[in-house]
């Protein structure tokens, strides 16, 4: 599903510049948990913006359902970014006066879709999330752990082939992480690939394989024994 | 998605309507910046409308090529003559002026008792008796200025003047101060300085300018003559000029033709006197159109700056929801899409905005029409805005609000979605 190689990203400071990224390779197949662990500044969330094409990578090859991504412009990353994933933040990023439904409509949105079919198709994944009920509220009306749902609904709804999290529990207390996580692996026993950037022991052994960066090169990769929400 | 169908998508206005309604205050405030610009376009130009109409009814009795022309006192000896000799007209200079000058449309000489000094007629009738002034007209005075004569009357003609008839046309204030309010004058005998006219119509009094009252009695230019023995004199032409022609050019020519007939320096400038409604009424209306002109810029600076508080509003609303627009790229928003919501959020505003000012103009300028609508000595009259020039300004404002609302919806697409979303 997805193929990286040879990844190298380093950011401008001033004179100097930093290397973040310097050689990444990885394969995940489809129907991956993937976790990437790493401490701060190791380059997990760079990773995940080049994976993202929130940012693009200095050199390498990225292939994405066996479409090679380069030459992004924005127009075109956008247009992938809709087609292509789905993503979930740390601080949920739901826009504050829309309502739940109309959060997990919007990339439905700008997929194109009529009014009447993204409704539709946004309530089927408010469902799946357990928040039918509260599709008409606005996310000031919600708990963190529901906020949370909505925005994996809303990174679903687009049907995306990878669905990106990047510390999808990190403002969340333990519960409502456990939560989550249950969420995500229930998500991923249907078959959808996920890689989750975090820098939690607990939550990466949660996922199937952890790939753990440090200095922006790839420490270790493996596979790990799941472990699963009730 | 191409942008027609982005207008037109009930979708997208959604999108609008719920990024303005989520601040109502900030919506409230920017709309009325433009609202107050498009207010003082419509009522100001309005009222520069309603000025130039004003001005135009002032005249709307008399020619607006048309001029006075008298005979004063030489100020220079010429060909034998002293200083201060005063040049007689005569009737015969209307047919030299006619002649020489081709841009003179009509020529009336006029005669008159009781203005320039001299004294009024004693008009009686039955046991009543006033003094009223008199003029002797030939019938072609109608053509440079109108006589509205009341029902079943009329002015003098040709074979009043060719008979010497002993008729007359009187004023309103004649009628209510010499008949009785239910009596018909119209074929009834007033006596004009001890000789008796027939009434054949009454004038109806319009103001605008000259020195013409209500009271006015209008006799033929002929039956004038014989009355008070004037022989070929004649106090003063009025003449008009056709419409192509330049007043004061033509103002010139007469004066030229009437020094050279009647003997006095082609320099002297004193000898006769003119008064050029012409020229008057162009300064007017270069008044007027100033004003107009005047107040289109005004109305158009003021629109221009509720525009840019429009935009001003709008940047400093990018600023805030750069994280929202950020959320929205990342789920798939294209910068076009971005940046045409933003547009269409400025274009929008300012539409309404416009379209409310345009309302609140136009109830202003009916109530300042309701204050003026029975004053008829104020130059003020049926003030309007002609639609073109409305939907120029509605046209502009929509320009300027895409303009101006493409400046913050390129720093909205500058900022890359990365940083956007890393904001915090």
């Amino acid at each position: 599903m997805i193929e990286i190689k040879n990844i190298y990203k380093s950011y401008k400071m001033g004179n100097s510049s930093l290397q973040v990224l310097k050689g990444i390779n990885i394969e995940i197949a489809e129907g991956e948990l993937v976790a990437i662990m790493g401490s701060s500044g190791s380059g997990k969330s760079t990773l995940l913006n080049i994976l993202g094409m929130l940012d693009v990578a200095d050199e390498g090859v990225y292939k994405l359902d066996d479409v090679l991504i380069e030459n992004l412009d924005e127009t075109l990353a956008a247009k992938y970014r809709n087609k292509f994933l789905g993503f979930v933040f740390q601080s949920f990023n739901l826009i504050n006066y829309k309502s739940a439904l109309e959060n997990v409509a919007l990339p439905l949105y700008y997929q194109g879709l009529n009014r009447k079919l993204r409704q539709k198709t946004a309530l089927d994944y408010l469902e799946k999330v357990g928040l039918g009920n509260w599709s008409s509220h606005l996310p000031s009306e919600l708990s963190g752990g529901q906020k949370q749902r909505v925005a994996i609904a809303r990174a679903l709804a687009s049907q995306p082939k990878v669905l990106l999290a990047d510390e999808p529990t990190g403002a969340l207390d333990s519960v409502t992480s456990n939560e989550v996580m249950g969420l995500i692996q229930q998500i991923n026993n249907e078959g959808k690939t996920i890689l989750v950037v975090t820098h939690e022991i607990d939550i990466a052994n949660m996922c199937k394989r952890i790939v753990t960066l440090k200095d922006g090169v790839i420490l270790e990769d493996k596979k790990v024994k799941q472990v699963l929400i009730s | 998605m191409n942008s027609l169908k982005i207008i037109f998508d009930w979708d997208t206005w959604q999108e609008i309507f719920g990024s303005i309604a989520k601040n109502k205050t900030r919506t409230i405030i920017t709309v009325i910046g433009v609202l107050w610009g498009i207010f003082i376009y419509i009522s100001l130009s309005g009222s520069a409308k309603g000025l130039d109409n004003g001005f135009e009814r002032q005249f709307e009795n008399i020619a607006m090529n048309s001029m006075f022309i008298w005979a004063a006192r030489t100020s220079i000896p010429y060909s034998g003559f002293k200083v201060g000799r005063s040049p007689q007209l005569k009737i015969q200079n209307a047919t030299t002026l006619k002649q020489q000058i081709p841009e003179i449309q009509f020529i009336a000489p006029r005669n008159a008792k009781g203005v320039f000094g001299s004294i009024p007629a004693q008009v009686v009738r039955k046991n009543k008796s006033k003094p009223y002034n008199i003029y002797g007209d030939f019938p072609v005075y109608t053509k440079i200025a109108t006589k509205k004569i009341y029902d079943n009357g009329r002015f003098i003609n040709d074979e009043d003047i060719k008979y010497e008839r002993k008729v007359c046309v009187i004023g309103e204030r004649t009628q209510l101060e010499l008949f009785e309010p239910d009596e018909d004058p119209v074929g009834q005998y007033v006596r004009i300085d001890d000789v008796y006219f027939k009434v054949i119509g009454v004038h109806k009094f319009i103001q605008g300018g000259g020195f013409e009252t209500d009271g006015d009695i209008f006799i033929p230019f002929e039956t004038y003559r014989k009355l008070y023995n004037t022989g070929d004199d004649v106090d003063w032409f009025t003449i008009a000029a056709y419409d192509y022609a330049d007043a004061v050019a033509v103002e010139k020519k007469v004066k030229q033709t009437l020094k050279r007939i009647h003997r006095v320096s082609p320099e002297d400038e004193r000898a006769f006197g003119a008064f050029n409604i012409g020229e008057v009424f162009t300064k007017i209306m270069g008044f007027a159109k100033g004003m107009t002109f005047l107040s289109l810029v005004v109305g158009l600076a003021t629109i221009f700056a509720g525009v840019i508080g429009i935009g001003n509003i709008l940047m400093i609303s990018v600023n805030e929801r750069t994280k929202e627009l950020g959320v929205r790229r990342a789920l798939g928003a294209t910068p076009g899409e971005v940046r045409m919501q933003i547009v269409l959020e400025s274009v929008f505003l300012t539409t309404i905005a416009g379209i409310f000012g345009i309302i609140l103009g136009s109830f202003m300028l009916a109530a300042i029409n309701l204050f003026t609508i029975d004053k008829t000595d104020f130059p003020y009259t049926n003030p309007t805005v002609p639609i073109p020039l409305v939907l120029g300004a509605l046209l502009i404002m929509v320009t300027l609000g895409t303009l101006i609302g493409l400046i913050p919806a390129q720093r909205a697409v500058s900022i890359k979605p990365i940083d956007a979303l890393r904001e915090e």
